[in-house]
């Protein structure tokens, strides 16, 4: 039986369905996720087998064509790719003794991208972080919290932000950002 | 009604236009640029507010936050009203409505004024000695009557109609107080290009500089100055000057938190836009320029309407062209009143003398005053007041004893000179230092990345004040301000006073009215310590926290018990330096926005359906699905049945996952769980228990092998972030060794479940690439297929009794899924249930819920667990803790049994004790308590499951139960009601 | 709130991470070896001193480690962060 086959687009529903979001801040739908995990011998054949760089520093990113790997912690990583790309195979292939760990996300998270002069602004409405551009340079991308949620924040340039939210949080994130977009556009 | 105190120039505000506003009912009329209290003074307004405990007619004393006194409700309505807010703090806008407290029925006739003629009679500490007996009249009479007349604002009833924004924030210099020195500060460290925010309390800021018109700055007046400089901070692109904001609170690590007011001046705000934001700002370091506050002076009756602060009269003269009064008596022990008379003077005030506490009167200032032609009493001082609901007279007398005149004034202005605002100083656990010769605690050593500059440091003069914000900025500015002589002077205690200081009330706590004497009787009553005089007589713990009676009362216990002021200490300071409305607090987070409601892929579709929801942790799961006008019980009973005997449906999406992954995946559940998983064969499951390291159960769930080194856990809802952080904590700190990740896929997966008899054939006609036969997927394994053309992990499980599938799909496909199963099931009859029935059936079958059955004090033997344990293991986690004697030694710990009561229809209340003997006096001896109670639907009878101690030994015996309407009769049985043999789970 | 230096992450906001009580309680590698006054010692009995105070903590919210904080906790000044593993400095 093939496996990975995608079911029809029209049966999924992420949380946000639904929602179409404006210029400076919408859903975007579908995606691949996976959470990859690897002790540091195990770096060089993942990075290979992927063909993304996973030698950068804790909370940057490595950005490879429509695929991105942000390294949220020393031996995690959080694959963004595209909805048809399975890497288990490769992963297998590359790293025979097992010593990694792939699980498979997509469904768990959404993501929100959140664009414009005052997004940093909007953001630290309820995240705690420092969002100066050289405390959070273009690339960084880290676990943090925005209210209550649990996101995972990623600085796509000077004013845009990748947000991915498990999925139930979404709708509560949405709604925020909602309620402090409107107090930024007044 | 004209504003017969306004002068016609002067003062910065806009006379070209005229506002109304109404203070009890009545109109008056301001101009921009007014507070609410510059605005009553300008129309001769000084009554503002009857007093706490006394209701003594109260006036405007100061022109800051620091007021005690006029206390003021402004809104108009309910929905936008705010309590005790400080006239001197609001902003005057057309048609403020604004109201006094603490009267009725009206300000000027207020009944309760009658605690006023039996002072004598009720001094600090009353309430503790005279409201004792007898003892239920305190809570029934005596509090809820000192309730109502003690007590200040009202409280609003309605919902705040207001939004309220938060903001963290991080800058590398937080400037608190934009006066000259925190102006000088934020312009010099915006020059090293750091990032600055400077804020303000008041609504323009300039601080000192607002009522300035004498002092030079770098050769322009301090006005222009001031506008030059905030016009170089504003085109700083580092620089953030917020106004209107409190630094109300210093936390560790240099956060500070601030209060910025955005809409309460703005009169009839806009609801859509937030009325204030609460700013959580890192600093790399503050800069504290927060200034002095002015002290009164303590003597009999300093508090009649028409008595105020010298330098809030020249401030409401200066900056809003407001005469305080027709004339004015100055008492003093500070050169800044002079400065005040020669200014009313000028401004057409009639001053009917300066008194002045110090022996010689002598200085420039005193100089000027008597070249004036103002009347200078030296070494004098004010021994009574006059005037009902405003001044009308005081005595004068010499401090050393001798003839006394009588003066008529309607104003007196006093001064006990300034003290430093070190409040924000001593939140950030930054040591104070007394300075004898400025008799005020000054900053010592910071315990943060903080300085204090300005009159906040103890430095009075504009030049000083310049310098230190300058240096402590860090950019090397410097400025040269030329000014009138430096006001000097002070005095902290009580006024000496020659008559019987027992007849008389010199207040030092406007807002609580503590008076001197009550002070020294605290000291009479034995107590000490400044904490001690603190509680006993309120002083100090009012809204305003002592910041003018604070020192007075401090000089009086120096004087009283000989001791030096730093001896005796200071209390503590702590947040909010001026009060701030709850809403900044909650911020955003009220109604659907209160915390995250998180909702399976699933719960919009029962939504649709009519289902109710219960809170489960934030997740909101659909408790039954009611039928026309079906109740709880009836939908339960319609849900059961169809479960028990065709199909059933349920959402168990919020069950926590986690996937466990690596070459020593097996290992690690090994040691985590009290099962043995090495022998598991991928593609079966088991059902694991979890325990602390303490032996008692945290949680417990299915978990399925899906390869050698992969296996998918579930945990309970409430326990998946628990349980990933326990592994966590595990595996990174005791377990290190072993080459195994968890990944939380909780999210990820809808689970569908499907049980009942007809389970398979509704599923079967959705499953490619999987066999559901009993044979090729018996129960507790699983298998990896598409169901509904989705990708699948397919548990053949059970949570019921029934035959039973568990069909995890990624969870974005989960609606769709279910639709189909739905469809698919139409001919069976499927009947979508909740979670009341799920609990309901796996009651029937005995099965645990933790949480429910278990509290943290339970084993896995005490509910009948105890041969899961793997035996040939050298441990798991709470393996030791179990082999303790001390548990081997117990005989009659509680188990898990079932009871049936000797009335069917009878319910027990879950918590409810179980004893032997009904009639045995209280206390009894507790066997035991009920952990679930439902009424079975398939039994036809209600069914209980409790924790009895020694309970299996108890099978067959009679126990009570007593509860609210009566003791049950209960027989004690196995917790497995229903299908024992559990034949039912192969359908 | 806290500004707790994360030996992964550098410094972040207290409400990223989750306290984890004090540091260097051992659970012994094969606990059958230990008497039962011990295990309860090892389940029951932390320090609590008032001044330096070595304690986990875990950047929940952030990258997810366990790590150890040397904090006064008096002062709530924090001396140093380490890793797991790494000595008491």
């Amino acid at each position: 039986m093939d496996n990975l086959a995608i079911p029809p687009a029209a049966m999924r529903r992420s949380s946000l369905s639904g929602q179409e979001g404006g210029p400076t801040c919408r859903p975007i739908a579908g995606g691949g996720r996976f959470s990859l995990r690897l002790p540091p011998a195990s770096r060089q054949p993942a990075a290979l087998a992927l063909g993304l760089d996973l030698e950068a520093n804790i909370n940057r990113a490595a950005v490879s064509g429509g695929r991105a790997a942000l390294r949220l912690g020393p031996d995690e990583w959080l694959l963004l790719l595209p909805e048809a790309e399975a890497p288990a195979a490769a992963l297998a292939g590359a790293l025979p003794g097992g010593l990694y760990a792939l699980t498979e996300i997509s469904h768990r998270q959404t993501a929100i991208v959140l664009e414009g002069g005052a997004a940093a602004d909007r953001l630290n409405a309820g995240c705690p972080l420092d969002l100066d551009l050289a405390a959070f340079p273009v690339g960084m991308a880290t676990r943090t919290l925005f209210f209550k949620a649990e996101i995972v924040l990623w600085r796509q340039s000077e004013t845009c932000f990748h947000l991915e939210v498990w999925r139930s949080f979404a709708p509560y994130v949405w709604e925020l950002l909602g309620v402090i977009g409107r107090e930024y556009a007044s | 009604m004209t504003q017969a105190f306004r002068r016609a120039k002067g003062g910065r505000i806009d006379r070209s236009r005229t506002l109304s506003f109404s203070f009890d009912g009545k109109s008056y009329a301001g101009h921009p640029g007014d507070t609410l209290a510059s605005a009553l003074l300008a129309n001769g307004v000084h009554l503002v507010g009857r007093s706490f405990k006394y209701h003594r007619p109260r006036g405007i004393l100061t022109a800051g936050s620091e007021e005690p006194n006029a206390l003021v409700g402004v809104g108009r309505d309910d929905a936008h009203y705010t309590p005790n807010l400080r006239a001197p703090q609001v902003e005057l806008y057309d048609g403020l409505v604004s109201e006094s407290q603490n009267r009725s029925p009206s300000l000027t006739r207020d009944y309760a004024a009658i605690n006023d003629v039996f002072w004598r009679f009720i001094p600090s500490g009353f309430y503790y000695k005279t409201f004792m007996w007898p003892k239920k009249a305190w809570t029934k009479f005596f509090e809820p009557r000192i309730r109502e007349m003690a007590g200040l604002g009202r409280s609003p009833k309605t919902p705040d109609a207001a939004r309220y924004a938060q903001r963290f924030a991080h800058c590398d210099v937080l400037v608190v107080g934009a006066g000259p020195a925190g102006i000088a500060a934020a312009l010099s460290a915006a020059k090293t290009g750091a990032r600055v925010i400077l804020c303000d309390e008041q609504a323009e800021p300039g601080g000192a500089l607002l009522a300035e018109p004498d002092a030079m700055i770098d050769g322009v007046s301090a006005a222009q100055w001031l506008q030059g400089a905030l016009a170089q901070l504003a085109a700083h692109k580092n620089v953030r000057v917020l106004p209107r904001t409190i630094a109300f609170g210093y936390f560790p690590h240099n956060l500070i938190g601030l209060a910025q007011s955005l809409t309460d001046h703005e009169g009839e705000r806009d609801d859509a836009k937030p009325r204030g934001r609460l700013w959580q700002v890192r600093a790399g370091e503050v800069i504290i320029a927060a200034g002095a506050i002015e002290r009164p002076l303590v003597f009999p009756d300093n508090d009649r309407p028409g008595i105020m602060l010298a330098e809030a009269a020249r401030i409401y003269l200066e900056r809003y062209g407001v005469l305080p009064g027709q004339r004015a008596l100055i008492f003093t022990a500070h050169d800044g009143a002079y400065r005040t008379a020669l200014a009313l003077h000028r401004a057409g005030c009639e001053i009917a003398g300066i008194v002045d506490l110090r022996p010689k009167a002598d200085g420039p200032w005193v100089e000027a005053a008597r070249q004036a032609g103002l009347e200078v009493h030296a070494a004098a001082t004010v021994t009574a007041t006059r005037g009902r609901l405003r001044l009308t007279g005081a005595t004068i007398a010499p401090i050393k004893g001798g003839s006394a005149i009588e003066v008529a004034c309607d104003t007196l202005l006093m001064s006990g000179g300034f003290t430093p605002s070190v409040h924000l100083f001593s939140q950030s656990r930054g040591k104070l230092v007394f300075d004898a010769t400025l008799d005020a605690f000054l900053p010592g050593a910071p315990a943060e990345a903080c300085r204090v500059v300005g009159s906040a440091a103890g430095l009075a003069s504009l030049q000083e004040a310049l310098e230190s914000g300058a240096e402590a900025g860090g950019g090397g500015t410097r400025h040269q301000a030329a000014n009138a002589p430096v006001a000097q002077g002070g005095f902290i205690g009580v006024v000496p006073y020659h008559g019987d200081p027992g007849a008389v009330r010199a207040f030092l706590d406007y807002q609580n009215d503590v008076t001197a004497k009550d002070v020294m009787l605290a000291l009479r009553e034995g107590m000490q310590s400044v904490e001690h005089v603190k509680r006993f007589t309120t002083n100090g713990m009012a809204s305003d926290q002592g910041k003018l009676s604070n020192m007075n009362a401090l000089a009086i216990m120096s004087a009283v018990l000989h001791k030096p002021v730093p001896a005796i200490g200071t209390t503590t300071f702590r947040m909010p330096y001026t009060p701030v409305p709850f809403g900044y607090f909650a911020g955003y987070a009220r109604g659907e926005l209160f915390e995250p409601a998180r909702r399976t892929a699933i719960d919009g579709w029962a939504a649709a359906q009519g289902a109710v929801f219960e809170d489960v942790g934030l997740w909101k799961r659909a408790r039954y699905f009611p039928r026309g006008a079906e109740d709880m019980h009836k939908a339960v009973a319609r849900e059961c049945a169809a479960v028990r005997q065709g199909v059933g449906i349920f959402d168990a999406s919020t069950l926590g996952k986690i996937e466990v992954v690596g070459p020593d995946a097996a290992e690690f559940l090994n040691r985590m769980y009290i099962n043995a998983w090495t022998k598991l064969a991928p593609g079966k499951l088991r059902y694991g228990i979890l325990l602390r390291e303490d032996g008692f159960i945290i949680d417990d769930g299915v978990i399925g092998r899906i390869s050698d080194t992969r296996f998918h856990v579930t945990t309970t809802t409430g326990g998946a972030a628990r349980v990933l952080g326990m592994m966590e904590d595990y595996l990174q700190t005791e377990f290190p060794e072993l080459n195994v990740w968890l990944t939380s896929t909780t999210e990820q997966y809808a689970v569908i479940a499907v049980q009942g008899p007809k389970a398979r054939a509704v599923v079967a006609p959705l499953v490619e690439g999987a066999d559901l036969s009993a044979e090729a997927l018996p129960h507790m394994s699983m298998v990896e297929c598409r169901v509904a053309g989705v990708p699948a992990r397919l548990f053949r499980v059970s949570f019921t009794g029934e035959l039973g599938f568990e069909i995890n799909v990624p969870a974005d496909y989960g609606q769709a899924v279910w639709e189909a199963l739905m469809a698919c099931g139409q001919p069976h009859g499927i009947t979508p249930y909740g979670t009341e029935t799920m609990h309901v059936l796996r009651a029937e079958k005995g099965y645990i819920i933790v949480g429910q059955e278990t509290d943290g004090t339970v084993t896995p033997d005490d509910v009948g667990y105890g041969g899961m344990i793997g035996k040939a293991k050298p441990d798991f986690v709470g393996k030791r803790a179990l082999a303790r004697k001390a548990f081997a030694a117990q005989t009659n710990r509680k188990q898990l049994v079932g009871l049936l009561t000797d009335d069917p229809a009878l319910l027990l209340d879950e918590g409810a004790q179980i004893v032997a003997d009904p009639t045995q006096p209280k206390p009894m001896t507790m066997l035991g308590h009920i952990t679930s109670s439902y009424w079975s639907e398939t039994l036809g009878r209600s069914i209980a499951l409790a924790l009895l101690r020694d309970g299996r030994a108890r099978t067959g015996e009679r126990l009570h139960v007593p509860q609210h309407d009566g003791t049950a009769r209960v027989t004690v049985v196995s917790p497995v009601f229903y299908d024992p043999e559990g034949a039912r789970l192969n359908g | 709130m806290l500004l707790i230096p994360c030996p992964y992450c550098g410094p972040r906001p207290e409400i990223e991470f989750a306290y984890g009580g004090e540091a260097h309680v051992v659970r012994a590698a094969d606990p059958r070896q230990v008497d039962d006054a011990g295990w309860t010692e090892f389940l029951y009995f932390r320090n609590n001193p008032r001044g330096d105070h070595a304690e986990r903590w875990r950047h929940a919210f952030g990258c997810g480690r366990f790590f150890n904080v040397k904090r006064n906790t008096y002062t709530d000044q924090i001396e140093a962060s380490y890793r797991i593993g790494e000595t008491r400095p």
